[in-house]
């Protein structure tokens, strides 16, 4: 058997030199998830558009049964945001991907705009005397 | 839920949680809200890179990282976003991105080991974010008064220091309401001080 160059090998599960005789199989962890997340992205890391912030409300109005030209995974999204506000970390945390694989998704379909995304309020703006107010009740009565 | 932006009225604010390892972060998130796992992932330093040689194959280059988050549902339209922030200091990066529009930070002490939470106190020091500091109160410590852990902090007299016990949801709640309170002050002080200018 030929060794193949070396460059390809080192770090590689299978050793250096490779034996034939030794079969190497990758278990769990090792093996890596079934599919690298970033395959679903196409490669991407950012978002086309916007920057998604962690608490972004997302809602899609996609009428149920309506059949998208999306992704499994975005699919999964559409469905679970639809007619009820989810932030970018739920999303997230549901579909269980890493943040980064989520926002480009999302980037997808807000620019297909099969999705509302209402950014949060600025810090400087943030707390209206009423919403704190709100936020302190809720809280004692929970 | 259908008009649940159409008006415009939907708020989300977010809360952060610090504090060292182990202090109870989690458990404080848990009992006063719904905890979820959060992963993200970040690309590698090039501290990494040199001890990572796997010339020629693909190079690893994202870490994941996990961290808690909680929702507290205020009323349709408000909600209230924890999120503990991950403890280890090579995921600093991630908290410039979770302070982004806070509300506010609790951070968690332990008295036995207080040095554990200045590196949270400095972080929200420097950027101006409200902070209260909860000290979780373990079995079999004894017991510091506030003044003495505001002191060893070297806090602003402002910045509230409170004492709970993380896994009750009612004494978690009372530190929740001592920020947004906190934070209501500073904020209007601010306001008052930018009018002034």
């Amino acid at each position: 058997m030929p060794y193949p160059p070396r460059r390809y090998l080192p770090g590689s599960p299978f050793g250096y030199p490779p034996q034939p005789d030794v079969p190497v199989q990758w278990f769990d962890d090792a093996a890596g998830p079934m599919v690298r997340p970033y395959a679903m992205t196409r490669g991407r890391t950012r978002p086309s558009g916007q920057q998604f912030d962690l608490i972004a409300l997302v809602v899609s109005d996609v009428p149920e049964g309506v059949e998208l030209p999306v992704g499994p995974e975005q699919a999964v999204i559409l469905e679970i945001c639809r007619g009820n506000a989810l932030s970018v970390a739920e999303i997230a945390a549901d579909v269980d991907l890493p943040l980064g694989v989520v926002r480009v998704l999302l980037g997808d379909l807000l620019e297909a705009e099969y999705i509302r995304v209402s950014r949060p309020v600025p810090p400087a703006l943030l707390p209206d005397e009423h919403i704190l107010l709100e936020v302190i009740n809720g809280l004692r009565a929970l | 839920m259908d008009s649940a932006l159409s008006d415009g009225s939907v708020l989300a604010l977010k809360i952060l949680v610090a504090g060292g390892f182990g202090v109870g972060k989690t458990t404080l998130v848990g009992s006063v809200s719904e905890i979820r796992p959060l992963r993200t992932e970040e690309q590698l330093t090039a501290a990494g890179r040199g001890v990572d040689d796997l010339g020629g194959v693909e190079q690893k280059t994202t870490t994941t990282v996990a961290m808690d988050f909680g929702r507290i549902t205020i009323r349709d339209g408000l909600s209230v976003y924890l999120f503990g922030t991950p403890g280890q200091d090579r995921f600093w990066f991630l908290w410039d991105e979770l302070a982004q529009g806070a509300l506010g930070a609790v951070v968690l002490a332990d008295t036995r080991r207080l040095t554990d939470c200045f590196p949270a106190v400095d972080f929200f020091e420097h950027r101006g974010i409200p902070f209260v500091v909860a000290v979780n109160r373990f079995s079999g410590t004894r017991d510091f008064g506030p003044e003495e852990v505001s002191r060893a902090l070297d806090l602003d007299e402002e910045t509230p220091v409170v004492v709970c016990d993380a896994r009750m949801r009612a004494s978690g709640k009372e530190v929740l309401v001592n920020l947004v309170e906190h934070a209501g002050r500073v904020h209007a002080a601010r306001l008052l001080a930018d009018t002034r200018r």
